[in-house]
């Protein structure tokens, strides 16, 4: 029944050689295969931007450790920042989008599948390009190689003067190609979901993965410009002896920060926006329910949307500002604590009161709801400019963020690795190492980032190469640091699984979790075209409406 | 295997949906206002705070004639696509013809401004910070200009060579979208350059 797989005749698989199948991945167009190589690419950069976080955290588990030199030190912070931001966490989110929207859309591909591949190697080549400064970043001026600017990259540290040699510019340049991909998949994405909808898929009747991911492709092409258009900036100051941020000639720092952060906020909704995607897609299906509010979850996320273009300088309340800029960004910060709470009150609401499943998918989600929702909350006392005047650029600011990006876009993450695996491979992935996956993770990410908050209010700042000892941060650290290294053994536990369950897992079959979006009435993994016929939907649940015909929710909506 | 032919309930309704060439269009305009915005707020945050000259008052003169030109050529290029979409070829790859010469003669207007700007007036773009806005943000819509007008260019010849006709319409549409925004950009950039921050 669930089978629409059209079986070809004498389509015996046909012997290939290594290269032709690598051929076959570099020159594909197919979104899958792209979404796919995107998976793939952002885990190893995971794994290098992880290695450089266990660096910087061996380095400040005692006071005057000398585990690295304070150059390499900031390298580590530079790289592990940007590495994260722009070669995991959006890669391995738009590798996922890829994949599944035109499954759940009802689509055969992308609108552009082209531009979707040409977009894909840009975002791959910036990659090459940060890592490659380590063997040329040093230049005819033999001075340090990797970028160690902070991920910021503060005017003037990037001028001439501060940062001679090329690390600088390897910086500039591999997130300048990296932004022109980001803008070629948002732009590809926004014309698949709008111009590729399989009849029936109306926008209201869309899953709501589609819908959030709509509008993280709008902020990608309103956001992720100022940052092309700073860097084009920050060349021309650097190769062509422009002022913009120049001082001396009359070019302001302070320019550069607004720029940066017009950028930096909104970017991260858009990495928070597609996990409020995967954990829209997920509760659901666990509960047995079908998502609680469907359109006022459309609405916060527009919200949202809007409102987080107009929050970025609460990133800036100590360089400055008048009372009246303070005032401003301290109450936008503090809105969009509003769609927000709306979107958590909407998952319990799915939750509440239906059969829940504690599978391995649902235990990430329910880990992201209790740490997105603290995430938040320390997130509304730093927008209170007052508070963020203390505690700017210290380790509560660190421990913060790193409870939206760990505590919230990695679990989603996870959730959605466990929940779409069987899809992309056809196997289903181990539950028990699941389970104990999730359980390290969850103990290794409390003790690290729970206790970070503490050296924070205590006046620890952040990027400090080292501290005295006798201030009440020695246990603290070293506590966060075996955190650290808890969360590490986690991740080979998930690592382990992926690659066990890739060869020894159960068959996943079409439709493992009875869930009811498009991408599970195809076989797992999905054929080269996806639907044999194109489908035709009457509800959001179509599956729901195929399985049940006495009862389709066509009725309700 | 009747789910193959109705696999989902539903009733048959008329479905359509935008072309995407217009969506994607639409989508990359959006992301270069963005860039644009950016050098448009630099240049007048920066506007009157050089520390030496030369400034603008007393170098630039307003490009009038190149602006006309460059206005009109989105005149020609609506008509040209519209000539198109109705089949009279001639007329399209005339009036497409008018309008690369029309966005040639802007390009040439800017670049004999920057030529006596850079020669005459000494005035380059590390020179002040007037210099570093000025050519960074007319340099940016420059360079739109010349993208612009390859790809005119390259529909052009292909049109000489009988390639392009009714059907290629929609993608032509879209392609007069993009040089409709450079036209666009400009009379922001005129505004502000020549207008306000003279």
């Amino acid at each position: 029944m669930a089978s629409d797989v059209i079986v070809l005749g004498n389509t015996a698989p046909i012997s290939r050689t290594w290269t032709e199948v690598v051929h076959e991945w570099v020159t594909t167009v197919d979104h899958k295969r792209l979404g796919i190589l995107y998976i793939a690419y952002a885990l190893v950069f995971l794994i290098i931007g992880g290695i450089e976080a266990t660096i910087i955290r061996i380095q400040l588990m005692y006071p005057h450790f000398n585990f690295v030199s304070p150059q390499v030190f900031n390298r580590m912070f530079t790289m592990h920042g940007t590495t994260m931001i722009f070669f995991v966490a959006m890669p391995v989110l738009f590798g996922f989008v890829n994949y599944l929207v035109p499954l759940m859309i009802g689509a055969r591909d992308m609108a552009f599948p082209r531009l979707n591949a040409f977009s894909f190697w840009l975002m791959a080549f910036g990659g090459f390009l940060l890592y490659f400064s380590f063997l040329g970043g040093s230049g005819l001026y033999g001075a340090g190689n990797a970028p160690d600017v902070g991920w910021w990259a503060y005017a003037p540290l990037t001028s001439r003067a501060f940062s001679p040699g090329h690390s600088s510019d390897y910086w500039t340049i591999a997130l300048l190609v990296s932004g022109f991909g980001s803008v070629g998949t948002a732009i590809n994405f926004i014309a698949t979901i709008l111009c590729m909808r399989c009849p029936g898929m109306k926008l209201s009747r869309m899953p709501l993965l589609a819908w959030m991911n709509l509008v993280m492709a709008g902020m990608v092409l309103i956001a992720i410009t100022p940052l092309t258009a700073a860097q084009l900036m920050l060349l021309v100051d650097r190769y062509l002896g422009g002022h913009f941020f120049d001082t001396q000639a009359g070019g302001s720092a302070a320019i550069w920060m607004h720029f940066f952060w017009i950028f930096g906020h909104p970017e991260v909704y858009i990495l928070i926006i597609p996990s409020f995607a995967f954990i829209s897609e997920i509760v659901p299906v666990f509960s047995r329910k079908p998502i609680f509010g469907y359109p006022v979850m459309v609405a916060a996320t527009v919200c949202i949307g809007f409102v987080s273009m107009s929050v970025w300088a609460h990133h800036m309340f100590t360089i400055g500002m008048n009372s009246y800029a303070n005032s401003f960004f301290t109450i936008t910060s503090m809105v969009v604590g509003i769609p927000t709470g709306i979107k958590i009150f909407n998952w319990l609401g799915t939750m509440w009161g239906g059969k829940i499943q504690f599978k391995t998918p649902m235990l990430f989600c329910i880990g992201f709801l209790f740490q997105f929702l603290i995430a938040g909350l320390t997130g509304i006392m730093l927008a209170s400019a007052p508070f963020d005047w203390q505690l700017n650029n210290s380790y509560f600011v660190v421990a913060h963020f790193h409870y939206v990006i760990v505590g919230g876009l990695l679990f989603a993450l996870f959730a959605a690795f466990y929940y779409w695996y069987p899809k992309i491979t056809g196997r289903m992935l181990n539950e028990s190492f699941g389970k104990l996956h999730f359980w390290l993770f969850v103990i290794g990410f409390h003790l690290t980032f729970d206790l970070m908050h503490i050296p924070g209010l205590l006046g620890m700042p952040r990027r400090i190469y080292t501290y005295e000892p006798g201030r009440g941060w020695d246990t603290l650290n070293l506590l966060v640091t075996i955190g650290t290294f808890v969360q590490a053994i986690a991740t080979l536990v998930f690592v382990g699984n992926l690659i066990f369950s890739y060869f020894k897992g159960p068959k996943a079959g079409n439709d493992p979790w009875d869930a009811w979006t498009l991408e599970w009435s195809v076989s797992s993994p999905p054929p080269a075209y996806n639907f044999a016929v194109i489908p035709r939907v009457a509800s959001r649940r179509p599956l729901w409406d195929q399985k049940h015909p006495e009862d389709p929710d066509s009725n309700y909506e | 295997m009747s789910a193959i032919t109705t696999p989902f309930p539903g009733r048959t309704e008329v479905w359509k949906l935008p072309y995407r060439g217009t969506v994607g269009m639409a989508s990359l305009i959006i992301a270069e206002a963005a860039i644009f915005t950016i050098f448009v707020v630099a240049y007048l945050y920066y506007a009157g705070k050089s520390l030496s000259g030369p400034t603008p008052s007393e170098v630039l003169e307003t490009p009038i004639f190149t602006t006309i030109c460059l206005l009109s050529s989105s005149l020609t290029v609506h008509f040209a696509a519209r000539f198109l979409r109705s089949g009279q070829r001639t007329a399209f790859l005339a009036l497409w013809f008018l309008t690369i010469v029309l966005g040639g003669i802007f390009l040439a207007g800017t670049g004999q401004e920057w030529h006596a700007l850079i020669y005459k007036h000494g005035l380059t773009i590390s020179t002040n910070l007037f210099g570093t806005t000025y050519y960074s943000l007319v340099g940016l819509h420059a360079s739109h200009v010349i993208v612009g007008l390859i790809m005119l260019s390259i529909v052009f010849l292909f049109g000489l060579a009988n390639r392009v006709g009714h059907e290629q319409s929609s993608r032509v549409e879209v392609l007069a979208m993009y040089w409709h925004f450079v036209d666009a950009v400009w009379v922001v950039v005129f505004t502000v350059v020549y207008v306000l921050a003279r």
